[in-house]
């Protein structure tokens, strides 16, 4: 994927201006910066979700349009939330029109319920799943579709620190199994020096760009 | 007690109500829309006393004012910490009006009173033909669009990254609340219709766990409450309604006492 001088607004305030970035199939970009510095917004022109001022998102295929998974930061799914976890992550089962899901997708169910431990919990109402396995929930929903990018949206923000890894962990695996881009938007600088192997940092209208080992940890922590 | 039209026409009718109820209200529960609901019965009974004004069957009226007023709402509130308010407002106009369609027609107040309580001993074939078609074609339109609604009612979060069209689900989904309650008023009346459109599907959610089966639970509670209301009614003379709201609250209340002790 490659982003040139990609310029984006929020209403009429302009949030990003000329942001270069690259990302090649199957690696993994952490994207780190303060509130407001337009990640959210990155992550909507991203996904198709607003529409460029200027500049460009290319996919490695032009002509077809490339499947994104998105875990996103926030989502409101009370304790009352009754759907189980097998039956949500099957909601964005999407592709066929018929009420019931078919051989092939309940296969694929199956298969990335048991990628993401999920089983043991599938008829769990998700509204009583731990933060941990909702994540897991989250992440099983938007992988089942089979991506070619993985966004998660500061994904790890409300987990202990087991949890974090557990859950990026089981990001890595998909990632280096099955050949998945991830950009992970996160504030957390050990996550993303042990997962990333690029790094986007954001700061108003200036952005860097770099292998992980070369991000500027100091310069990071200062702010 | 069958082999009486009125009573043959008041089951076959309550039985297609008590279906697209439950179909319908485990979508009006997941999107959170039984303030909505109570809203539109009001707005049905407005458009119902506007039908007796102007000497058109009362389900006529209804179905103009209720699809006209779910679109306006629809149009409105896109934002939702805005929708409260919206529906309040469009609530108040109705009602206002409903009252005083009723003052200025020359009917007299019975048919007030049978379009507020119901009146399903009087339904006629025509009626429950009318009543079928309409469930009919709520039942398509779901089956046609059930993942995305699917999808959209139960995470709309995650329906919108996968480039579902919500704004175009919400308008369709109440247009077709519009029709439920326009029909389901026949029965329950308006001032009961939020009964058969939100206790069946709230109380299912409780005993199951996915969206099929809280459909199939949300519709046998709903003819549960409605054939039994019908049985009790006919035995005792008294309302209908009133057995099918104390039936449905009843399960509800089974429902919670049995979510707290799970």
């Amino acid at each position: 994927m490659n982003v040139q001088r990609l310029a984006l607004s929020y209403g009429d305030e302009d949030v990003i201006d000329d942001l270069n970035f690259h990302l090649q199939a199957g690696h993994f970009l952490a994207v780190i910066g303060e509130n407001g510095v337009g990640k959210t917004t990155l992550v909507r022109a991203l996904l198709g979700q607003l529409k460029p001022k200027a500049g460009v998102i290319e996919f490695s295929e032009p002509k077809k349009k490339m499947k994104i998974g998105y875990v996103p930061q926030f989502r409101n799914l009370d304790e009352e939330y009754p759907l189980s976890v097998r039956d949500f992550v099957a909601l964005s089962l999407i592709n066929r029109r018929l009420p019931w899901l078919n051989k092939a997708e309940v296969q694929r169910l199956d298969e990335v319920m048991q990628q993401t431990n999920l089983l043991k919990i599938a008829n769990r109402p998700v509204g009583l799943a731990s933060g941990g396995e909702k994540q897991r929930a989250y992440l099983a929903q938007a992988l089942i579709n089979r991506p070619e990018l993985l966004i998660l949206d500061e994904s790890t923000a409300s987990l202990d620190n087991e949890m974090k890894y557990e859950l990026l962990d089981l990001v890595a695996k998909f990632q280096h199994g099955q050949d998945l881009s991830v950009i992970f938007i996160t504030h957390d600088l050990p996550l993303a020096q042990r997962y990333a192997d690029h790094f986007l940092m954001m700061e108003h209208f200036k952005y860097t760009t770099g292998k992980i080992a070369d991000l500027p940890v100091e310069q990071v922590e200062e702010q | 007690m069958l082999s009486y039209d009125f009573m043959r026409h008041a089951f076959v009718a309550g039985t297609f109500i008590a279906i697209i109820c439950g179909t319908m209200g485990v979508f009006v529960i997941a999107r959170n829309m039984s303030f909505l609901t109570h809203t539109l019965a009001e707005i049905g009974f407005a458009g119902a006393a506007f039908g007796v004004f102007v000497g058109w069957p009362a389900l006529n009226g209804m179905l103009l004012f209720t699809v006209l007023s779910s679109a306006m709402v629809g149009q409105m509130s896109v934002k939702s910490a805005r929708r409260e308010s919206v529906i309040s407002a469009v609530s108040a106009l109705f009602l206002g009006l409903g009252i005083l369609f009723l003052a200025i027609s020359d009917q007299t107040s019975s048919s007030a009173t049978s379009i507020l309580f119901g009146s399903v001993i009087g339904i006629s074939s025509a009626e429950v033909w009318q009543i079928a078609g309409l469930s009919l074609v709520i039942i398509v339109v779901i089956l046609l669009m059930y993942r995305s609604l699917k999808f959209e009612s139960f995470d709309a979060v995650g329906a919108r990254v996968n480039g579902i069209n919500g704004t175009l689900i919400s308008i369709v989904f109440l247009v077709l609340l519009a029709l439920s309650v326009s029909v389901a008023a026949q029965i329950v009346g308006s001032l009961l219709i939020f009964i058969l459109l939100t206790l069946p599907a709230a109380s299912a959610k409780y005993f199951v766990h996915g969206v099929f089966k809280m459909i199939v639970l949300a519709i046998i509670f709903a003819l549960v409450g409605t054939w039994l209301g019908l049985y009790l009614g006919y035995l005792t003379n008294w309302p209908v309604s009133f057995f099918i709201a104390t039936i449905e609250v009843l399960i509800f209340v089974a429902a919670l006492w049995h979510a707290r002790r799970a």
